[in-house]
C-alpha cells in the first residue's frame, strides 16, 4: 500500500522547484529576458511607422524579425502566422490606399468611377510595408516567449499581479475560444447546420456558432471569478513566486539603448532633422 | 475543527424569495456530508454560502450565522476565509487559472497568492500532488488532460491551500464512470486523513460508498437529513427527486419478486 501523505504535515518527499518550470528556451533568442522582447517588439513596430517609406522598415524587420526568427529556428512559422495576422488589415488598407488616395495623378488603373494612381500605389506598399512590420514584430515575441513568462517576470518588477492576469489570461482565452468554436461547430454540423459551400452559406452557418462561443465564454466568467476568489486571488500584498526569468545588464542596456535610440528617432521626425 | 451553520438564510439580489431558509449543518473534521435534491432545491446556493462566496462575491442578503471552530466569519474577507474553506466546482476547465502552463504551477497558484515563502508553496503543491496521486502530470499542461484528471488537479489547487473544510458542487457532473472513481477516491483519502468535505451530487452510488452522513434538501429547505445509509434507503428519497443508489433499487426489485434481497445484492457485490 502507498505511504498515506497527511494533508496538515510536509510531504516526506519534498523536492525542489522541479527543473521544468521556467525551463531555458531552445535559442538565444527564447532565452532573452521576456521585457527585452517585448521592448524590441515595441520598438520595432513604432520605428517602422516613425521611419516611413519603404527601405528603412525593410532593413529594420531584416535586422530585427527576421534575423532572430531566423536565430530562434521560427521563420517559417513567423511568415505564416505574421501574414496571417496582418493579411485582413493589409489588403484592405491597401485598396483604400490604392483607388483613393487623395490627390493622385498618374492614373494607373482606372474602374468605373475609382481609379488607382501610382502616388496611391506608393503610399499603399508603405503602408503594406508597416503593417507588416508590426504584426512580424508582435509575432516573434509570441512564437519566442510563453506569455506567464513575461507576466512573472513584470510581476518580479512591481507591477501588479492582476494586471499581468488579465493580459495573460486574455492570450490564454484564445486557444480555449478556439477549442470550444471547434466542438460547437462539429456539434451544429451534426444536426445539420450547413458550414459548407458558397460564402452566403458559410456566413449563415457562423451565427449558431458564434453566439454559443461568446455566451457560453460569458457564462464562465462568474465561476472563473468565484474560482479565482476561493484561491485567495483577491488577497492583497504581493504574491509569491516560483522563479523568475534571469535578467543580464547586458540586456537591461540594450533595452535602454533601444527606447533612447526610439525617442532620438521620433524626435528627429517631430523636428524635421529626418524627413 | 467544525464549519457550522445555524439558521442560514439566503436570498440573490434582485430574487423574489429567499432560495435558502432556515439551514443549520454541522461539518465536523473526517466527516463527509452528501447534500442531495432536485433541480433547484438550493444545493449550489447551499455551497456557495457555506463556502462563503455567497454573498462575499455573489452578493445577496445572507441571515443567520456561520462559525469556525466557534468564531463568527461573518466579517471575514474572502481570501482569509478561503484558507480555511476550499470550494470546488462542477466544470473542471472554469477552476483553472489559466495563467499555469504546468499542473505544478497550477496547483502552486493558490498558495502564491496567500504570499508563503516559496519553499511552503513548493512543499505544499508537491504534497497535494502526492495526496491525490497526480505527481506524473506535474509537468503536463493542465488544458491537455481528461476531464477527471482536471477535476483532480483543481482539486489539489484547493488542497494546496491547506483548509480544513473542502465544499464540492456536483466535481463529476461532467465526468465518466473513470474520472468519477478518481474524485471518489479521492473524497475518500482526504477525508480518512481529517479533511470535512460537504459534497453535493447527483451521483447516489457514489454518495453511498463515500458520505458518512446524507442531507436532502426541496425548495431550499432541509427535508430531511440522517446518516448516509439510511438516508440513502428512505423512500422520501425518491419524493423528493433524487434518484436512489443502484444497490437500494436492486433490493426493492428483489423483494417485489420474492428473492433474497441480501443475496441478490451480496452476489453482484
Amino acid at each position: 500500500m502507498a505511504e498515506r501523505v497527511r494533508l496538515t504535515e510536509p510531504s516526506p518527499h519534498a523536492r525542489g522547484v522541479p527543473t521544468f518550470i521556467g525551463r531555458p528556451g531552445p535559442s538565444a533568442v527564447h532565452r532573452l529576458n521576456p521585457l527585452t522582447k517585448a521592448t524590441l517588439a515595441t520598438v520595432t513596430a513604432i520605428a517602422a511607422v516613425v521611419l516611413g517609406g519603404i527601405v528603412g522598415p525593410v532593413l529594420l524587420v531584416t535586422v530585427a524579425v527576421l534575423l532572430p526568427a531566423a536565430v530562434a529556428g521560427v521563420l517559417g512559422r513567423l511568415l505564416r502566422l505574421s501574414l496571417l495576422l496582418a493579411l485582413p488589415i493589409a489588403i484592405s488598407a491597401f485598396l483604400v490606399n490604392l483607388f483613393f488616395f487623395p490627390g493622385g495623378e498618374q492614373v494607373l488603373l482606372r474602374i468605373g468611377p475609382i481609379t488607382a494612381t501610382a502616388e496611391g500605389l506608393g503610399f499603399a506598399i508603405q503602408i503594406l510595408v508597416r503593417i507588416l512590420a508590426i504584426s512580424g514584430a508582435v509575432t516573434l515575441f509570441y512564437l519566442t516567449t510563453r506569455p506567464a513568462d513575461l507576466v512573472v517576470d513584470l510581476e518580479r518588477r512591481g507591477i501588479s499581479s492582476r494586471a499581468g492576469f488579465v493580459a495573460n489570461a486574455s492570450v490564454q482565452t484564445v486557444p480555449a475560444m478556439v477549442d470550444r468554436a471547434i466542438q460547437i461547430t462539429a456539434a451544429q454540423r451534426a444536426r445539420g447546420l450547413d458550414t459548407e459551400g458558397n460564402l452566403w452559406r458559410r456566413l449563415r452557418g457562423i451565427v449558431p456558432i458564434v453566439g454559443p462561443v461568446i455566451l457560453g465564454s460569458l457564462a464562465e466568467v462568474e465561476e472563473r471569478t468565484m474560482a479565482l476568489e476561493a484561491r485567495g486571488f483577491a488577497r492583497p500584498g504581493r504574491r509569491t513566486l516560483l522563479w523568475a526569468p534571469p535578467d543580464s545588464a547586458t540586456e537591461r542596456i540594450a533595452r535602454w539603448a533601444m527606447l533612447v535610440a526610439l525617442v532620438a528617432l521620433v524626435a528627429a521626425r517631430v523636428s524635421g532633422a529626418w524627413s | 475543527m467544525t464549519l457550522r451553520l445555524s439558521g442560514v438564510g439566503y436570498r440573490y439580489a434582485g430574487a423574489q424569495r429567499p432560495s435558502l431558509l432556515d439551514i443549520d449543518l454541522d461539518l465536523p473534521d473526517g466527516a463527509v456530508v452528501g447534500l442531495v435534491g432536485a433541480s433547484e432545491a438550493g444545493k449550489t446556493t447551499l455551497c456557495l454560502v457555506a463556502s462563503g462566496l455567497a454573498p462575499r462575491t455573489v452578493g445577496g442578503q445572507i441571515r443567520g450565522h456561520i462559525t469556525l471552530d466557534g468564531e463568527n466569519v461573518d466579517a471575514w474577507p474572502m481570501h482569509r476565509l478561503s484558507e480555511r474553506i476550499a470550494i470546488g466546482f462542477e466544470n473542471p476547465a472554469t477552476q483553472l487559472s489559466q495563467v499555469a502552463s504546468t499542473v505544478f504551477e497550477e496547483v502552486a497558484f493558490g498558495p502564491m497568492n496567500l504570499g508563503v515563502s516559496r519553499d511552503d508553496v513548493v512543499e505544499r503543491t508537491w504534497a497535494a500532488l502526492e495526496a491525490l496521486r497526480i505527481e506524473e502530470l506535474a509537468e503536463r499542461d493542465p488544458f491537455r488532460l481528461s476531464g477527471g484528471q482536471q477535476q483532480l488537479v483543481a482539486m489539489a489547487g484547493l488542497l494546496a491551500m491547506r483548509p480544513a473544510h473542502f465544499v464540492l458542487d456536483e466535481p463529476t457532473a461532467q465526468l465518466d464512470p473513470a474520472g468519477t472513481r478518481l474524485v471518489g477516491d479521492a473524497i475518500a483519502r482526504l477525508a480518512a486523513d481529517g479533511a470535512s468535505i460537504l459534497v453535493a451530487e447527483q451521483k447516489t452510488d457514489l454518495l453511498a460508498e463515500v458520505a458518512s452522513r446524507i442531507v436532502v434538501l426541496g425548495e431550499g429547505r432541509i427535508l430531511f437529513e440522517g446518516p448516509a445509509a439510511e438516508v440513502l434507503a428512505d423512500p422520501r428519497l425518491t419524493e423528493a427527486g433524487v434518484a436512489e443508489p443502484a444497490a437500494v433499487r436492486l433490493r426493492r426489485a428483489a423483494e417485489v419478486a420474492g428473492l433474497d434481497p441480501v443475496r441478490i445484492v451480496g452476489a453482484i457485490a
